[in-house]
């Protein structure tokens, strides 16, 4: 019991790093997963394993029947499907924010599909590569409505409650100094405890993603009880995370994301994505694989957007199922044709 | 005189023999055999360090202790020394440090004072005493403490919020924001005084040694209180009258979300103290009352024999020859206390670890981050050892 639980996960992912033998960063199919070769590892090992968040309404949360369901979780289904063309070959790990880069980067996960903020620094120092950002998302405070609060610039002096190891974290410290506002933080690792402090009134405010502050209002049991705070205080690209120095599995997770987004572009859907193989439009017919080879120059099936798009569906489809009904909105994370930020490249 | 004492054959070493370099020469073999033993342990360790540089090297993580200088840009609600976000990752973890120090120090003291009263309590001739303190024991000990934490943090997060605050007393307020006390405005004034009061104690102590001594000599009692009172009471109230006696009480009042002023103890650094306190106190206090049953029972029934009474035969006769039973134990309860405040993480209080893991996160050099959270732990552990090691030969039994 000398170290908290997280720690001791640390410590072993360090151990890990230390104890793999070097041979295994050359050998392809390493079951480690050295850098340079994961897709042959992840084939090797026959499943995907994906760093997830530990319950997060909307994005990753187990249900009734144990089940993990989340827009993250589809991302992680959605890889699978197109290294394995079966969506089920996907063994997800919850991490708390604090271990997920260990995680990833000691080879315990492939890939980080859990509302990772994507920052330079994380970018360079840490050994990670981001390849696509799949939801824009802000920093904001939630507050009860009884407090009588409306804007961030009231909250001085509160107490304010906060995940440490997050870019949450140092947002706050840089708000609280620009907007020359004080507080107190209380910093819990685990969201279900954090969660639970906040609603215990130990803090006035709780400041996360503005999208992780909806999905936490809409899993209370009198939401209107909360209130989302107008400001937004940083700029919070969601990005899926893998390890740096392998780029063809960065290109796997990258293409994967912009088959979501281009599959709603041109309305394939998950229902119609059958008869979508007689469609004229060539890039169409390309992202369904009956032209143009796309497929093996990733390494992966011919027919990968099908599976794909079978196992779940179109990106506006994923957001639909899972954030709508947590009362997010589109806002950026719209269409680049329909005044918001998500475009794909060409499939060509 | 025990020096003069010796057994001539101590004295009478072996022969000495010339070394044959021959597998037969014990010699010979024994330095082969070490040469070999080391060689092993120092490339294990030359392999493991070489293989985790060379994986970092490969993963691109960053090495070095660099990012020490780096700003850390992370809040922290506690500190003992100066802190705010702009300051260094170095400072940030030696606020972590401090804090650590703080909830082990005054938990070691506090579980001490409390474990021994129950372990006392478990002997007492009162039998609902001692069956409530064997309860306490036995209920405390066997649920994890972890689970403990939680449930006293939750606890204390069911009080009522700072604008219901309860009032026991003038200037007193209990909410879920923590205690709030009435305190002053600490200044020069108020540190000579209790550095009066600190030199005044250790003169106090000299003294009472002293009057012990001659006491011996002449049988002549010399208390030590008047001294005592001129010394640690007197001596500092005198320098803060003459500074000025500056008092200006700074009393906690609600204002805006929270209570502004006055001396504030969190939930967090709370519920920790408190649940390793309890703890803690379930373990020394059997560990008391088996020094206590280890004095054999004849010294009880000399010690009444020559008239004295029950107390002072508890604090004279036998809880000193109770210590050298009970303190080798007790050192391993003061590293566990120490140890375990590391479960901290679990309720929001930013002791080292805390602020280690959140270091590491934001940085990614998890083998630093995880290098510097065992050389705090192992300094506080190995202080604690040789204090406790010093203290423990003191008491020690003297042989004649």
């Amino acid at each position: 019991m000398a170290f908290g639980l997280s720690a001791m996960r640390t410590l072993a992912a360090a151990f890990a790093i230390g104890t793999a033998a070097p041979a295994l960063a050359q050998a392809p199919a390493a079951p480690s997963g050295g850098p340079a070769n994961t897709l042959d590892a992840v084939k090797a090992r026959g499943t995907l394993a994906c760093g997830v968040n530990t319950g997060l309404a909307g994005f990753a949360q187990p249900d009734s029947q144990g089940v993990w369901r989340g827009f993250d979780v589809e991302y992680c289904r959605a890889l699978a499907a197109a290294i394995f063309g079966d969506a089920n070959k996907v063994k997800l790990v919850s991490t708390t924010a604090q271990v997920r880069f260990t995680a990833l980067q000691s080879g315990e996960v492939d890939v980080l599909s859990r509302n990772t903020t994507w920052t330079l620094s994380r970018d360079t120092s840490l050994g990670l590569d981001f390849p696509a950002i799949n939801f824009f998302d802000g920093q904001g405070f939630m507050v009860k409505t009884s407090l009588g609060v409306k804007a961030a610039k009231e909250l001085d002096g509160a107490t304010i409650c906060v995940a440490p190891g997050t870019t949450t974290e140092q947002n706050l410290a840089d708000w609280s100094r620009s907007a020359a506002v004080k507080f107190t933080p209380v910093v819990i690792e685990r969201l279900e405890e954090i969660v639970a402090a906040f609603v215990a009134g130990r803090c006035d405010a709780y400041t996360t993603d503005i999208s992780g502050l909806a999905a936490t209002r809409a899993a209370q049991t009198k939401p209107t009880d909360y209130l989302i705070l107008p400001d937004v205080i940083s700029k919070e690209p969601l990005a899926l995370g893998v390890r740096q120095g392998d780029a063809r599995f960065a290109d796997i997770v990258r293409w994967t994301h912009y088959l979501l987004l281009a599959a709603e572009e041109f309305g394939i859907t998950q229902a119609n994505v059958d008869s979508m193989m007689t469609d004229p439009r060539p890039e169409v017919q390309r992202i369904v694989g009956k032209t143009g080879g796309l497929g093996p120059m990733l390494g992966l099936a011919d027919n990968w957007g099908v599976t794909v798009l079978k196992a779940v569906g179109n990106y506006g489809e994923v957001f639909k199922r899972h954030l709508e009904p947590i009362g997010i909105q589109r806002g950026p994370n719209a269409q680049w044709n329909k005044g918001g930020l998500q475009y794909a490249p060409p499939f060509r | 005189m025990p020096e003069s004492v010796t057994d001539p054959r101590q004295l009478r070493l072996p022969p000495k023999r010339p070394i044959r370099l021959s597998w037969s020469d014990e010699r010979v073999r024994g330095i082969v055999w070490q040469v070999v033993v080391v060689g092993i342990v120092g490339s294990l360790f030359w392999w493991l360090w070489s293989n985790t540089a060379h994986n970092l090297a490969v993963r691109r993580i960053a090495t070095g202790f660099e990012f020490l200088r780096r700003e850390a840009g992370l809040p922290i609600a506690e500190h003992l020394v100066d802190y705010n976000p702009t300051d260094t990752y170095f400072r940030a973890l030696l606020v972590g440090f401090l804090n650590t120090l703080k909830v082990a120090v005054v938990g070691i003291v506090l579980a001490t004072i409390l474990g021994t009263l129950i372990g006392i309590a478990r002997l007492s001739r009162n039998w609902l005493l001692a069956k409530l303190a064997a309860v306490y024991v036995e209920v405390i000990r066997d649920l994890p403490l972890l689970l403990q934490l939680l449930f006293w943090y939750a606890l204390l997060q069911g009080l009522p919020g700072p604008r219901q605050a309860m009032n026991p007393a003038e200037g007193v307020f209990l909410s879920n924001r923590g205690l709030k006390l009435p305190w002053f405005e600490w200044t020069d004034a108020h540190s000579f005084a209790l550095l009066a009061f600190v030199l005044g104690a250790i003169a106090t102590w000299l003294y009472a040694r002293q009057a012990t001594a001659k006491r011996l000599l002449d049988g002549r009692k010399r208390p030590a209180w008047p001294f005592a009172l001129l010394a640690m009471l007197a001596a500092p109230i005198g320098i803060w009258a003459v500074m000025g006696a500056p008092f200006t009480p700074d009393i906690p009042k609600l204002r805006g979300f929270n209570f502004q002023g006055g001396l504030n103890i969190s939930p967090e650094y709370f519920a920790l103290l408190i649940g390793l306190v309890t703890y803690t106190a379930g373990f020394v206090a059997e560990i008391v009352r088996a020094g206590i049953q280890a004095v054999p029972h004849g010294q009880w029934e000399a010690a009444q024999a020559l008239g004295l009474h029950r107390g002072q035969v508890l604090r004279q006769i036998v809880l000193p020859q109770a210590l050298r039973v009970i303190i080798p134990p007790m050192t391993s309860q003061y590293l566990n206390i120490t140890k375990n405040s590391s479960l901290a993480v679990a309720i929001g209080y930013q002791d080292i670890v805390s602020i280690a893991n959140t270091t590491l996160n934001q940085t990614g050099q998890a083998i630093e981050g995880i290098a510097i959270i065992m050389l705090v732990y192992l300094t506080i552990s190995l202080s604690i050892s040789l204090f406790m090691n010093w203290y423990n030969g003191r008491i020690a039994l003297v042989e004649r």
